[in-house]
C-alpha cells in the first residue's frame, strides 16, 4: 500500500493531479491510499514552492504543474 | 496574476516521434503569417460592406474593434506558446534555489528577471511566498520576484511590442523590472520581518530534492500548447472588453479632452492613473487594447503605462490572496512602496520623453 499527497489549496490542477494518479494507479494495478493537503502551512512544510505537489511515502516527487501520466509510474513503481 | 486553476488538461497519448510534432508547429506559425498579413485589408473590406457612413465615429470605432479583435487574439496566441515553451525550462523550485541566501540588491535584480520567466499562478502564489521566505529567500528578494511575475509578463511586453512598438515596449520592461527591483531592496531594508502572519514565520522546509522528470522536445510543444489552450481560454473575454472599450474611446473621446486629462502638461494625471489603477483588476491582455487607443488620441506615455502597471501589477484580488501571509500593515507598505515606484516611473517619462 502506497500512501501518496496530493498538495495543493484545493483547485482544479490539484484535484486533476489527484485524479490522475488514482487512474494511473489503477491501471498498473498498485493499490494506493490518496490524501488531500490543503492546509498552506502543511503544504510549505513540504518544502515545494508551486503546487500540486505530489509525495509519495513521505518523498516530494514532482511540484508546480501536472505530471506526466508515464512519470506517475514511475513514482508508483 | 490570472493564470489560476485552469481547466484540466488531459494529456494525449504520448507521441515518441518529435517530427510530426516540429512539422505541426511550423505548418500552424507559416498559416498564421498567412492569416495575419491578410487581417488588414479583410477587416478593411468587411467594414466597407457595412451600412455605416464612411469617417464617421462609428465607422472608426467599428473599424477599430473589427480588425483589433483578431489581431489582439492572434498575437496574444503566438506570445503566450512561445512563453509556454520558454517556462517549460524553468521552475519555481529551481528558482527559490538560485535566490536562497542571495544577498539584498543583486539578489533583487535576480528575482526580478526570474519573474519572469518562472512558471507561476495566483493559485500557487501562497505556496511560493512561503516556500521562498522559509527556504531563505530574503523577504525583500520574495517581493521583487511577487512584484515583477504578474507585471513584467510576456502578455504585457508581446502586445505592447505588437501594438504599440518596440519601444514602448522595451521601456516597460525595464521600468517594470526596476520597479520590482527597488520596490523590493526597499521592502527589505525596512526589515519587515516580523509583519508577516505569524503562522509564517513558524514554518521550516527542509530541502527538497526533486527525481528528474523527462522533458523531451515533444513536451515543450505541448507545454506551449496547453499554455494556449489555459491562458487564451481565460482570457479572451477580457480582450474583447478591452477592445470594446478602446474602440469607444478610439470613435468617441475627442483628442482635447483625452490631452487634456492624460496630457504631459497635466502633472496630477498619473497619481490619478495610478490611484485609479490599484483596485482595478484586469488582465494585461484587456488593458493593452485601451493602452493603444489612448496613446493614438495623444495621451502621454508616462500616465499611460502608469495606468498600466497599477492595474496589473497591484489588484484587489492580489490583496486577499496575500493577506493569508501579510499582515494588513505589511499589504499597506506593499501597496505603498510599489505605487511610488509606478508614480516616479510615471513621472520621469513624461519629463523625459516631452
Amino acid at each position: 500500500m502506497k500512501q501518496v499527497k496530493v498538495l495543493g489549496p484545493g483547485c482544479r490542477r490539484c484535484r486533476t493531479t489527484a485524479e490522475m494518479v488514482q487512474t494511473e494507479a489503477d491501471r498498473l494495478g498498485i493499490d494506493i491510499t490518496i490524501e488531500k493537503v490543503t492546509d498552506y502551512a502543511d503544504i510549505a512544510g513540504w518544502g515545494i514552492a508551486a503546487t500540486p505537489g505530489i509525495v509519495v511515502d513521505g518523498k516530494v516527487v514532482h511540484a508546480g504543474g501536472l505530471p506526466k501520466a508515464e512519470d506517475i509510474g514511475k513514482w508508483l513503481g | 496574476m490570472t493564470t489560476c486553476c485552469p481547466a484540466p488538461i488531459v494529456a494525449p497519448p504520448a507521441v515518441r516521434h518529435p517530427a510530426p510534432w516540429l512539422i505541426g508547429t511550423a505548418g500552424c506559425l507559416v498559416a498564421w503569417c498567412l492569416v495575419y498579413a491578410v487581417l488588414e485589408p479583410a477587416a478593411t473590406g468587411l467594414v466597407a460592406l457595412m451600412p455605416i457612413e464612411p469617417g464617421s465615429r462609428l465607422a472608426g470605432a467599428v473599424a477599430f474593434f473589427v480588425y483589433d479583435t483578431p489581431k489582439v487574439l492572434m498575437l496574444l496566441t503566438l506570445v503566450v506558446f512561445a512563453m509556454g515553451v520558454v517556462r517549460s525550462f524553468f521552475s519555481a523550485e529551481r528558482t527559490r534555489a538560485l535566490l536562497a541566501g542571495r544577498r539584498e540588491g543583486l539578489g533583487n535584480v535576480a528575482a526580478a528577471a526570474l519573474g519572469i520567466v518562472t512558471p507561476f499562478c495566483s493559485c500557487s502564489a501562497v505556496p511560493l511566498f512561503i516556500g521562498f521566505v522559509s527556504a531563505g529567500v530574503p523577504l525583500g528578494v520574495t517581493f521583487s520576484f511577487l512584484i515583477a511575475a504578474p507585471m513584467v509578463n510576456e502578455i504585457a511586453l508581446g502586445l505592447l511590442f505588437a501594438l504599440v512598438g518596440w519601444k514602448v515596449a522595451l521601456t516597460y520592461l525595464v521600468f517594470g523590472l526596476a520597479v520590482a527591483i527597488v520596490s523590493g531592496w526597499v521592502i527589505g531594508r525596512l526589515h519587515l520581518e516580523g509583519w508577516l502572519q505569524d503562522w509564517v514565520r513558524t514554518v521550516r522546509a527542509g530541502a527538497i530534492d526533486l527525481p528528474d522528470e523527462t522533458i523531451t522536445l515533444v513536451d515543450r510543444i505541448r507545454a506551449g500548447i496547453d499554455a494556449v489552450k489555459d491562458i487564451v481560454g481565460k482570457v479572451w473575454m477580457w480582450v474583447i472588453a478591452g477592445i470594446a472599450l478602446g474602440a469607444l474611446i478610439h470613435g468617441y473621446v475627442p483628442v482635447d479632452l483625452v490631452a487634456a486629462v492624460m496630457g504631459r502638461d497635466a502633472w496630477w494625471s498619473v497619481p490619478a492613473a495610478v490611484v485609479i489603477g490599484i483596485p482595478m483588476y484586469s488582465n494585461a491582455a484587456g488593458i493593452l487594447p485601451v493602452v493603444e487607443a489612448l496613446l493614438d488620441k495623444g495621451a502621454a506615455l508616462g500616465t499611460v503605462l502608469a495606468f498600466m502597471m497599477s492595474v496589473i501589477a497591484l489588484s484587489a484580488p492580489e490583496m486577499i490572496i496575500l493577506r493569508k501571509v501579510l499582515t494588513t500593515r505589511l499589504i499597506v507598505v506593499f501597496v505603498a512602496v510599489v505605487g511610488l515606484g509606478i508614480l516616479a516611473v510615471g513621472w520621469m517619462f513624461n519629463l523625459l520623453f516631452a
